[in-house]
């Protein structure tokens, strides 16, 4: 259970990038975060495991206040909670295993993760979690040589590789190409469902919340101006969260139930014809 | 504003024309620099000593041709000691630099207002000073001989490599670090994981790439006594003793020839690796290899 509490963020600059977040997720529940860019969803995000430090507010995570925490409490809570990025954010010259295992390193001493002699049990986690995601095979491989889509699963086997309590999923599909930012989605969708883990995913892509989220949080210039199941989120809920702009082409239904005008089809032919 | 209105239409120049009269008139001035430049150049020159001068290039070359050969003999002990002067220097270097690169490092330094002003005057500092003058103060200091060598190659290979290291470390990819950090990893970890890997390519190139260097200084070294095969060069120099300094430069030329190729080959294969790790990511499409010679 994650409890944000009235959370604000003021960068160094003066921007406000937060202003008085709260809400608060149950164990299982997969929440999409959406918004404009520059409302805050990154921060947020980053906030939680402080990666960015809040200006103020309250994080708890499971009875743990994190927003005071600093050190080795600060590490022990960051292991807690598994983080995927936009763009994998994997080190791209280390191994498939060396980027999973990466994921002990909340755990482990220095000297066996310097060493590479992770124990044993995270390793036999490690090839568990590699092979529910799709890469056995990989193993050995640089991150560097795989393709988008296999990496991305490498930093989803990272991020669980924590035993997390927490998923906190920055645009996990941005750089991904639409059938596979889908297969993404579900798979993370999954691992929850499995391991009954609460997720925050921040997310651009609107029809995609809606098609795997639980619950939908819209952020605008800081502050969420939306906090519900995905069917309330309307075309008058995306004019608030987004501003103003024609919302129709964004349900995916009518779009295909719309069958091409007789007129239209004609005219199509007639263009086709002008090719052959 | 290149950019001006005539007639109603725009019209677009890539300067205006004041900055366009500026940039001939700079043109011109360089041109003028470069006639006194020549006039005040040969003020001093005997211009019947150049006429002389192939002759007397004619006459060194007969003097030193052919190589005496016989000489080799005595040139495999000093060469062997140049070898180890620079590569012990550039080990001693590597240590010394590494430390130096990371405090450097804005994304490293523990300290950006205190420790790193610090590690760029030390760098600075090495920089400065040619090995050459380094030797001779330490020649000075802990006397003659290979030892004084070794010291003046580590200290002129501070500057360089950790220069060329901070300016790796500084290009790395923050989000990597990011995702470690956000794993819990603790500093070292951080460092093992997540900065190291990225920099290791660079480390190679940079470290092999200064020992080529370092071969070619160390031949030197010897004329002012810190040993290796510039002190035969010396000696053979003051005894007129030509046809035994053109052996001396033929080892030479060997010698840089073959480090050349070894750190010719190691770079293009860190710098190989570079291109492919960089290719992948979308936001840099240059990584740090190492700068032209």
């Amino acid at each position: 259970m994650l409890r944000v509490s009235s959370l604000t963020k003021r960068y160094k600059t003066g921007d406000e990038a937060l202003r008085g977040v709260s809400f608060e997720v149950p164990a299982g529940q997969v929440v999409a975060l959406i918004g404009p860019s520059g409302a805050g969803k990154s921060t947020l995000i980053r906030c939680i495991n402080r990666l960015v430090n809040p200006t103020s507010g309250g994080i708890d995570l499971n009875g743990i206040e994190i927003t005071h925490l600093g050190g080795r409490g600060l590490r022990r809570a960051r292991r807690h909670m598994g983080m995927i990025f936009q763009e994998y954010a994997l080190v791209e010259r280390l191994t498939v295993m060396e980027n999973v295992l990466s994921g002990r390193l909340g755990y482990v001493p220095f000297w066996r993760s310097f060493l590479r002699r992770f124990p044993q049990e995270d390793v036999d986690k490690a090839f568990a979690l590699l092979e529910r995601v799709g890469l056995s095979e990989q193993v050995d491989k640089r991150a560097s040589a795989l393709s988008g889509g296999q990496r991305q699963r490498v930093g989803i086997a990272r991020a669980l590789e924590q035993d997390p309590k927490l998923l906190l999923v920055d645009e996990p599909t941005a750089s991904l190409d639409p059938k596979t930012a889908r297969q993404i989605m579900r798979l993370i969708c999954e691992v929850c469902r499995e391991r009954n883990l609460p997720a925050i995913i921040s997310l651009h892509d609107v029809p995609l919340a809606k098609m795997f989220a639980d619950r939908i949080v819209g952020l605008r210039a800081g502050a969420i101006v939306f906090d519900g199941a995905p069917a309330e989120l309307d075309t008058a809920m995306l004019t608030e969260i987004y501003g103003a702009e024609d919302w129709t082409q964004i349900h995916p239904d009518r779009e295909a139930e719309a069958e091409p005008a007789p007129d239209d089809r004609h005219a199509r032919e007639e263009r086709m014809a002008g090719l052959t | 504003m290149p950019v001006l209105a005539h007639d109603s239409r725009l019209l677009w120049q890539r300067r205006t024309p004041l900055a366009q009269w500026a940039v001939w008139f700079g043109w011109l001035a360089l041109a003028v620099l470069f006639v006194l430049s020549w006039q005040v150049m040969n003020k001093n020159t005997i211009w019947l000593f150049v006429e002389d001068a192939p002759r007397q290039a004619a006459d060194l070359l007969s003097r030193a041709w052919p190589p005496r050969w016989s000489y080799l003999d005595r040139l495999w002990a000093p060469l062997w000691d140049t070898i180890n002067i620079a590569t012990l220097g550039t080990g001693l270097g590597i240590v010394l630099a590494t430390p130096v690169a990371f405090l450097a490092a804005r994304n490293t330094t523990p300290s950006a207002a205190l420790v790193r002003p610090l590690a760029l005057l030390l760098i600075v500092a090495s920089r400065s000073i040619n090995s050459l003058i380094w030797a001779l103060l330490l020649v000075a200091i802990i006397g003659p001989g290979l030892l004084a060598g070794i010291v003046a190659i580590a200290l002129r290979s501070i500057g360089f490599i950790g220069k060329l290291l901070y300016e790796a470390i500084e290009e790395i990819d923050e989000t990597e670090v990011e995702a470690v950090r956000a794993t819990g990893a603790s500093r070292w970890q951080i460092m093992d994981y997540a900065v190291w890997p990225q920099i290791a390519p660079a480390f190679a190139g940079i470290s092999v790439f200064r020992w080529d260097i370092n071969i070619r200084e160390s031949t030197i070294l010897g004329l002012v006594g810190a040993g290796g095969i510039g002190l035969q060069l010396q000696s053979s120099l003051a005894r007129l003793a030509w046809a035994e300094v053109t052996v001396i430069f033929i080892v030479i030329l060997a010698t840089v020839v073959v480090s050349e190729w070894v750190s010719a080959k190691v770079r293009a294969r860190s710098s190989e690796r570079g291109v492919l790790q960089n290719c992948h990511k979308t936001r840099s499409c240059c990584g740090r290899n190492l700068p032209p010679r």
